[in-house]
């Protein structure tokens, strides 16, 4: 068996894993029995023979979060793999170039407006892909120095000025209503998705994730420095605008569905390349099941930990920092 | 059918760094590019590989002008092997020699079965096969370099420019290096190396070119060309001269 099969296997078998259990965990638990009645019922459409309890919280409360958390996790550690090899660093994130900020600015400006649910998830969105527009055209304009040292360093001063905005809002905000609204939205959580809520999020992220997924093998010569992917045949310019449209592309859309998750871009690619190895062509499909896996895990924690919901973005943090802090000690990375 | 330049200037957007230089490279023959630091011999490598726009001159590839290739076109017919460094990534050999097949697949194939035979035979070529699952990151300098030349070779082309082969090896593996370099051009291969040891172009090369101030000093059979006045002249200091009972020269500095 191939180490690719064996890794793909391994994580597949995860995802189950936290599949089951989300369903089996919390006020209304949900055997893997009663799951294998509720599909068989839907095949042969007779009644399955369960409360409507159970299976109103398996189509339209546990369903509906599992699979956001599942896209969402998926999303951010395929992001995750492209900017990491994008920027040959291992040690970037999805939100390198802004997008999280900005899509948090964004959302903030949303929740001040007033402007409900669907108003917040769409400003977050467009805010994450303005973010990303301005720095690249920046990025573009300064012309001097390696073009990929550029776009990161303006991502971290369009990022910080991005989060002063963010602040500015915060104090602007009412702090009855409206603040407790953000700091909620900037801690991230998965609390009260619907299916509704899944549309906007299953578009972007399938057609960002196809797009990385097909462009994947070029993705080692992509971690190349500039001049050497240009000298093995590689467009490198146009490619590296497909790539960070596509990462920002699903990077926003999971940060408008669930707020801001940090670390699980950085670490799931880290946790996948002990699986199947650093070649991004067998590495991003086998990050993707085990972004979505991870994610999912992480949420039944935070539905479950505690009496109150945890918000996400603490538990990723939490798990993150002591991973992030070993890579520094171990990883021979840098900008090279 | 060659790389050839005439009265080429080149450099970056606002500032020329070389001017006037002729050369002429054919297939099966080595041609050595001597010069001080600083004096624009790897901005002429990248602008001979099209990878920075000539800023005048005529520049063409088998009669075509370079600057009307695109980039997959020019990745056909010109390989580049860089100064080596070490990549962020700890890929395989056979997974950084894979990368040699990027202009022979389209842009969203996996690497085919006979892509994978490439690798291993070039592998093979270069007495290297034995490395192939070792991580890129964790090889020795000189099979390092020995492994982009197979890199480079797997994009199949019909020139090899190769930046300062020999800059970080030992005394060994330059010999081993500079001897498969000779190979490629008997086997057909046109091949263009920088390099700071005169002894290698004299010993390797069929022709030099000596560039100061980014301009050609002079040109020519290597053996010709390659004098203690010629070398005092380009790197502006003495040059001692050892000459062997059978007649081999070799330099020495200062």
């Amino acid at each position: 068996m191939t180490s690719s099969l064996r890794g793909n296997l391994i994580a597949l078998l995860l995802l189950a894993l936290a599949v089951l259990a989300a369903f089996a965990l919390g006020r209304y638990p949900v055997t893997p029995g009663d799951l294998g009645r509720l599909v068989w019922s839907l095949v042969t459409s007779e009644p399955s023979g369960l409360p409507a309890q159970i299976e109103t919280v398996v189509w339209n409360i546990r369903g509906p979060r599992i699979v956001a958390a599942i896209l969402c996790g998926a999303a951010l550690a395929i992001a995750g793999c492209a900017f990491q090899g994008l920027f040959r660093n291992p040690l970037v994130s999805p939100d390198i170039l802004g997008a999280s900020s900005g899509a948090a600015l964004g959302a903030v400006i949303g929740i001040y407006l007033s402007l409900g649910l669907f108003g917040i998830q769409l400003a977050a969105f467009v805010g994450g892909l303005v973010a990303v527009g301005a720095v690249y055209a920046v990025g573009r304009a300064v012309r001097r120095g390696d073009p990929v040292l550029v776009l990161v360093l303006t991502g971290v001063v369009v990022g910080s000025l991005l989060g002063a905005g963010i602040g500015l809002v915060k104090y602007w905000a009412d702090p009855y209503n409206q603040l407790p609204a953000m700091t909620f939205w900037l801690l991230g959580s998965l609390a009260g998705t619907a299916k509704p809520d899944l549309i906007p999020l299953l578009g972007p992220v399938l057609i960002g994730a196809a797009i990385l997924l097909a462009l994947r093998w070029r993705m080692n010569v992509m971690s190349l420095p500039e001049e050497e992917a240009r000298a093995l045949g590689l467009a490198t310019g146009p490619l590296r605008i497909a790539i960070i449209a596509a990462a920002t592309l699903v990077t926003a859309a999971s940060v408008a569905a669930a707020g801001i998750i940090g670390w699980v871009g950085l670490v799931v690619p880290h946790l996948a390349r002990f699986l199947v190895g650093p070649d991004f062509g067998r590495l991003m499909p086998t990050a993707a099941l085990l972004g979505g896996g991870y994610l999912l895990a992480i949420d039944t924690l935070a539905r479950t930990a505690a009496p109150v919901e945890t918000p996400l973005g603490i538990l990723t943090a939490v798990i993150g920092t002591p991973f992030f802090i070993w890579l520094l000690a171990s990883a021979r990375g840098g900008w090279s | 059918m060659s790389l050839s330049a005439s009265a080429l200037a080149y450099g970056y957007r606002e500032r020329e760094i070389g001017r006037d230089i002729a050369l002429d490279l054919a297939g099966g023959q080595v041609l050595a590019l001597l010069g001080p630091n600083g004096h624009g011999k790897t901005t002429l490598l990248k602008t001979l590989l099209g990878l920075l726009p000539a800023k005048s001159g005529a520049l063409t590839l088998d009669g075509r002008p370079l600057a009307a290739l695109s980039v997959g076109e020019r990745a056909h017919a010109l390989a580049y092997v860089p100064q080596v460094h070490v990549g962020t990534f700890a890929f395989s050999v056979s997974e950084v020699v894979l990368m040699g097949r990027t202009a022979r697949s389209s842009l969203f194939a996996a690497p085919s079965a006979h892509d994978r035979d490439m690798v291993s035979a070039m592998l093979q070529r270069l007495g290297i096969a034995h490395l192939a699952e070792r991580p890129y990151t964790e090889i020795s300098g000189g099979e390092r370099q020995l492994v982009m030349i197979a890199r480079a070779l797997a994009q199949e082309p019909r020139y090899v420019i190769l930046d300062e082969p020999t800059a970080s090896l030992d005394f060994g593996n330059q010999g081993k290096v500079m001897s498969q370099i000779r190979r490629l051009a008997g086997e057909g291969l046109g091949v263009l190396f920088t390099t700071h040891d005169p002894n290698q172009a004299l010993r390797y090369a069929d022709r030099a070119l000596l560039l100061r101030d980014g301009r050609a000093l002079a040109s020519g059979a290597a053996a010709e060309l390659l004098t203690p006045e010629q070398l005092a002249a380009l790197y502006g200091s003495v040059i001692e001269t050892i000459r062997g009972e059978d007649g081999k020269l070799a330099f020495l500095p200062g």
